[in-house]
């Protein structure tokens, strides 16, 4: 089957289970909204999916193969992209030189020119601050950095970790219609963590509902939304 | 006044040679957060060899370039054969902060008694590549020699090449953002654990550049690195270990300083002068000189 | 308490008793191994316990060593006089480079105190009074003659310094079994913790050097008496090196350990010396072969046992007990 497939997917760090048995798919194209609250471990399941953390147990497979326990710079170049939590932009480069970041891992210049010329056409913020350090940009501007970086290695499978954290209500509203505009165009499969439950689950077509490392809930966003015991218990109201 | 621009010179001169030392010691910090005591010692063993090439060859420039290879390769041996090790048993206990410490003194203490058994504790020396002789200008000999030029231009160059490098290359922007966020670099496909060791590489490379430059005016021992050590690592700290451009900036100073002391105050001062510089420094301004409002700690 | 003070007594007769059997050399040897220990002592306190790793303790040796030679000639005290001042003395520079060093951490603190160590022996090159390169004789006389005829010098050596070895690890040991010791391992294993607990941290790492410095003062003033000389050379960057490798060998925190630690660090350079023979090496074989060995002994126990082999052991019977 392609697209993404979990399947009972455990990590453990030292003594404490932070992951248990997580299983869920999302199909190629689809966006999956992760939400749960802090410390339930969303951040510990797109880690393990890229590489930085060994799971203890479980599978997940990318288009049939599998990619556990592979290092992240092979991930990197199997089009699998993980922007992590709290901007991962390095603040002493400069715009440009995070962006070229992306696709240093290439052997051919010429392509991360192309790439680089295409998401400055996505965010041309960024196109105008190009020389600038990246610790002058605001934090709409950096998420929008972040997710370009990602975007230069023409991933086919982007993680995305909280990007509206730390944002203002506006530029929220902006980052998601962005990451659903862009992942219509470009035919990504995205896999979106967010405390901001509501406006994740609505540009969402998959919802996965985790609490205390366990999955509580899987299915259609919509359906999700709908549900009011769901909608008490994690979306607040 | 002539005194004084002597003093300068000369400064400079033998700062620059700390800069290296610092530089290598930096460059090893950002990298993999280790203080690598055993950089004295890398450097050491390089100039040996650049020693034996230079005497039988007769000319220093090819046992330069020995020196440097030699460094580049035990200094990519250091990191990837004895760092990773480390870091794979000592992960608790008290031992956590201690280890690397003391594993890099250790292989400082292992090198050195190498280099002893293989060559002997005998002064030995290197036919310098150009005149020790101080210039004469008119009437008057300074006591700034062909040989503190040529190390001035040196020095340089290296340091030109080395900008180039991280500034302008792929390697320098992978190098630099390893150093910077690990993790990042990681998720953004770059071998973080090869560029790692390349970064120790230079470090050693750059080593051995800088125990030839002071063996072409000293003598070589065993022994005879130490005080590089000591100053590189007080002119690393002054710029704040973070910053490659601090610890030069950090050397100069440094260099002049102590040869301010050696040439007005006299020659027993020296060394307090820059064990005071070190303990001031430290105790204004933890993270050096350079340091921005970031704070990183040992 | 009791059985304390009663088993160090018994110690004390039982190694004096060791003593007299055997030949000059080893009785030598024991003096050299006894002063070990106070400075092992030294660096179980301040790195194994304030988790401070430090450098400086040669050099803090220097100081009580050349406290002790000058206090001995310039004034013509009594020995124990000469002892105490080693003490004094190394404790007063100890204090001081503790207020430098309290902030200092990891290599840091490490970097500084090697630049000490490097630099301590070229101060004494300087000043005329240290007497340079060379050094100053310090002689602390013949041993009492009711002792006998039989008594050597050496004897007389082995038996002061033993006894001081001995007081100061009774003294070392109930300092650490104290509230000090416990405090100093709070600090150690978690700083921040320890200050959020009311631990004034600096004075306590502060008070840490000094101890460990009159320690380390002690051990430099006996290692003078047994080679009768206070010189540069006797306490070299080696020598500190050496001091961390014992501690770490024999278990950075383990006090007991001091003991092994202290008779590995003698017998290395006469086992370097047989193997040379043996080898049949030169002159460079003799003066760096212990070197070696020292340095790899070193780089083995830090990698493999860190906290000392105690704590390899204590492993190997949990994992055994859980397999139970």
């Amino acid at each position: 089957m392609s697209g993404l497939q979990v399947r009972a997917l455990s990590v453990s760090h030292g003594a404490i289970q932070a992951l248990r048995g997580v299983s869920f798919s999302v199909e190629v194209g689809e966006l999956a909204a992760v939400i749960g609250s802090n410390g339930a471990g969303k951040t510990t399941l797109l880690r393990a999916l890229s590489g930085l953390n060994r799971p203890s147990s479980g599978s997940a497979q990318w288009n049939e193969c599998e990619m556990l326990g592979e290092r992240p710079d092979a991930l990197v170049r199997r089009g699998i992209s993980h922007v992590s939590e709290g901007k991962s932009v390095i603040p002493e480069l400069s715009v440009k030189e995070n962006l070229v970041l992306g696709g240093i891992w290439r052997s051919n210049k010429g392509d991360t020119n192309a790439a680089i010329a295409e998401v400055v056409e996505l965010f041309p913020i960024l196109g105008q601050r190009m020389s600038q350090s990246a610790d002058t940009l605001s934090g709409g501007e950096r998420q929008m950095l972040a997710i370009g970086r990602a975007l230069v290695s023409r991933p086919k499978l982007l993680l995305l970790d909280e990007p509206s954290l730390g944002l203002a209500p506006l530029i929220i509203e902006q980052i998601f219609a962005t990451i659903d505009q862009l992942r219509r165009k470009l035919g990504l499969t995205v896999v979106l963590v967010e405390q901001n439950a509501m406006s994740a689950l609505e540009i969402a077509d998959t919802g996965i509902i985790i609490n205390l490392g366990e999955v509580v809930a899987f299915g259609k966003a919509s359906e999700l939304i709908d549900d009011p015991a769901l909608r008490a218990a994690y979306l607040g109201y | 006044m002539q005194k004084l621009l002597e003093t300068l010179l000369i400064g400079v001169s033998t700062g620059s040679i700390y800069a290296l030392m610092s530089l290598a010691l930096v460059l090893v910090w950002r990298s993999t957060r280790v203080v690598n005591f055993a950089q004295a010692g890398q450097a050491m063993l390089s100039t040996y060899i650049g020693f034996e090439i230079a005497s039988r060859s007769e000319i220093f420039w090819l046992g330069l370039a020995c020196a440097i290879t030699a460094g580049a390769l035990l200094g990519a041996g250091v990191d990837f054969f004895f760092m990773r090790v480390l870091f794979k048993h000592a992960v608790s206990g008290p031992a956590v902060v201690v280890a690397p410490v003391i594993a890099t003194l250790g292989l400082l203490g292992l090198i050195r008694s190498i280099v002893g058994l293989i060559w002997g504790g005998e002064f030995k020396s290197i036919e310098a590549p150009a005149s020790k002789d101080g210039f004469t200008i008119g009437q008057t000999t300074i006591p700034f020699s062909a040989l503190n030029l040529l190390i001035i231009t040196t020095v340089s160059l290296i340091l030109i090449t080395l900008a180039i490098i991280f500034q302008r290359t792929n390697l320098g922007l992978s190098l630099r953002a390893s150093a910077y966020a690990p993790e990042i670099a990681q998720l953004a496909g770059i071998k973080t654990g090869r560029t790692r060791t390349i970064g120790w590489a230079i470090a050693g490379g750059v080593g051995g550049v800088a125990g030839m430059l002071v063996t072409s005016y000293n003598f070589l021992s065993p022994y005879s690195l130490d005080l590089l050590l000591v100053f590189g690592f007080i002119a690393a700290v002054i710029g704040g270990l973070e910053s490659m451009v601090g610890s030069v900036i950090g050397a100069l100073t440094l260099g002049i300083g102590l040869t301010f002391i050696l040439n007005y105050v006299g020659t027993s001062l020296v060394f307090i002068g820059g064990f005071a510089v070190l303990v001031v420094v430290l105790l204004l301004k933890p993270d050096g000189i350079m340091a921005r409002g970031k704070v990183r700690r040992a | 308490m009791r059985k304390k003070i009663a088993f160090f007594i018994l110690l004390g007769w039982l190694l004096l008793f060791i003593g007299d059997r055997v030949d000059e050399l080893r009785v030598y040897q024991g003096a050299q191994i006894a002063m070990y220990t106070i400075a092992l002592a030294s660096i179980v306190l301040l790195t194994g316990y304030s988790g401070q790793v430090s450098l400086g303790n040669g050099a803090m040796m220097a100081v009580g060593g050349y406290a002790a030679a000058l206090t001995l000639n310039k004034l013509g005290s009594p020995i124990w006089f000469a002892f105490l001042m080693a003490v004094f003395f190394s404790a007063l520079f100890g204090a001081l480079l503790g207020t430098a060093a309290a902030r200092l951490s990891g290599p840091y603190l490490a970097g500084t105190t090697l630049a000490l160590a490097v630099g301590l022996p070229e101060i004494a090159n300087q000043f005329a009074f240290l007497g340079g390169v060379p050094g100053i004789l310090f002689d602390v006389g013949f041993p009492p003659a009711r002792f006998g005829e039989e008594f050597t010098q050496y004897k007389w050596f082995f038996w002061i310094a033993t006894f001081l070895a001995l007081l100061s690890l009774f003294i070392t040991s109930n300092i650490l079994q104290s509230r000090f010791g416990r405090t100093w391992s709070a600090i150690r294993s978690n700083s921040l913790a320890a200050e959020l607990s009311g631990i004034h941290s600096s004075r306590m790492k502060i008070l840490a050097f000094t101890i460990s410095s009159a320690l380390a003062g002690l051990a430099g003033a006996v290692l003078a008496m047994t080679i009768s000389l206070v010189a540069p050379g006797a306490y070299t960057l080696t020598l500190s090196f050496a001091l961390v490798t014992g501690a770490v060998l024999a278990g950075v925190s383990s006090l007991p350990g001091v003991a092994l630690g202290a008779l590995i660090l003698v017998a290395i350079p006469e086992i370097a010396d047989v193997l040379a023979n043996s080898w049949g090496g030169g002159e460079n074989f003799s003066n760096y072969l212990p070197g070696l060995i020292v340095s790899l002994l070193l780089i083995l126990s830090v990698i493999f046992t860190p906290n000392g082999p105690g704590e390899n052991l204590r492993k190997h019977r949990h994992n055994k007990a859980s397999e139970d």
